[in-house]
């Protein structure tokens, strides 16, 4: 694992809310010459840390008004296949997130849907249909919001 | 703000590769990159992209460990959930609060770098959170899907 110093640190803080600024533009912020942020945003990117880029939509605005967290239990453990179960939920359109996790329930999956009419459609036909389904609870998300962590 | 197909394909093609540079998004979105380029400015300026953050992995800061928390608080106290989030908030290990509608009031996920590590973190910042009545644990074991696409 590599050292961080107070730089690397305030350009992973900078960029976990805006991945798409520029070596020069960060360098900027910090004194650096944009060959020298770029060097270490190079070397963030190889170790790891700096993993790629996700996007952030309004999904309202684009038709989707509830994102669902759902905990499943498998019914019948042992016997059911985890890497079936595993891939026809991950192949589902409106699941975006799968978690396998230990707890109360094996999975944790965030689902979107136009709205509940169209999340007890997708909660029937997709979810319940599921090779093992067990035990099903459903959260329905009003708010988030992403930390910066301990940077 | 008004979204035709191509709005469309370009959106379900980015969210569905985030990192896909712009000409490779252009050429899959079937458009020009001055095309593509202009509708992703239209978009964001209306607010239906908001934000392209960097994705930090902590596992490769030394974070093995991700727990989310799950509370139920005492409504009782119609100040609960603001303080709750505003002390959780100031918990450096927390990455992300979620509020739900349902059994689940409010989720907390937690970082750390071992087990010892979290049990440290559990103790002394996390069971001093105000109002929580009831708290349950599900142990990150491992990501099958991670992604923010939306069936366009």
């Amino acid at each position: 694992m590599i050292d961080l110093d107070a730089i690397d640190r305030a350009f992973l803080r900078e960029l976990s809310r805006d991945g798409t600024l520029s070596a020069g533009e960060l360098g900027r912020r910090h004194g650096l010459s944009q060959p020298a942020a770029w060097r270490r945003l190079k070397r963030l990117q190889e170790a790891g840390i700096l993993a790629g880029q996700r996007v952030e939509v309004d999904q309202a605005a684009l038709g989707f008004g509830v994102t669902v967290f759902l905990g499943i239990k498998l019914a019948t453990r042992g016997r059911i296949s985890l890497e079936d179960f595993e891939r026809a939920v991950a192949a589902i359109p409106e699941v975006q997130v799968v978690q396998h996790v230990l707890g109360v329930f094996d999975y944790r999956l965030r689902v979107v849907a136009r709205d509940i009419a169209d999340f007890e459609r997708v909660l029937r036909r997709r979810i319940m249909t599921l090779p093992g389904v067990g035990q099903v609870e459903a959260n329905v998300m009003l708010t988030e919001e992403r930390r910066p962590g301990p940077l | 703000m008004q979204l035709d197909d191509t709005d469309r394909r370009i959106l379900r093609h980015l969210l569905a590769e985030p990192d896909l540079p712009a000409a490779a998004l252009a050429e899959r979105a079937g458009v020009t990159q001055a095309t593509c380029w202009r509708r992703l400015e239209r978009l964001q300026e209306g607010g239906v992209i908001r934000a392209r953050p960097a994705v930090i992995d902590w596992r490769a800061l030394g974070y093995g460990v991700e727990v989310a928390l799950r509370f139920t608080l005492d409504k009782t106290n119609p100040r609960a959930f603001d303080e709750f989030i505003e002390a959780a908030r100031a918990v450096a290990e927390v990455v992300g609060i979620e509020t739900f509608l349902g059994r689940v009031d409010v989720r907390l996920t937690v970082i750390a770098r071992d087990m010892a590590d979290y049990q440290q973190i559990y103790r002394r910042q996390i069971l001093t959170l105000p109002h929580i009545a009831e708290l349950e644990a599900l142990v990150l074991v491992a990501s099958i899907k991670d992604s923010a696409v939306l069936p366009l």
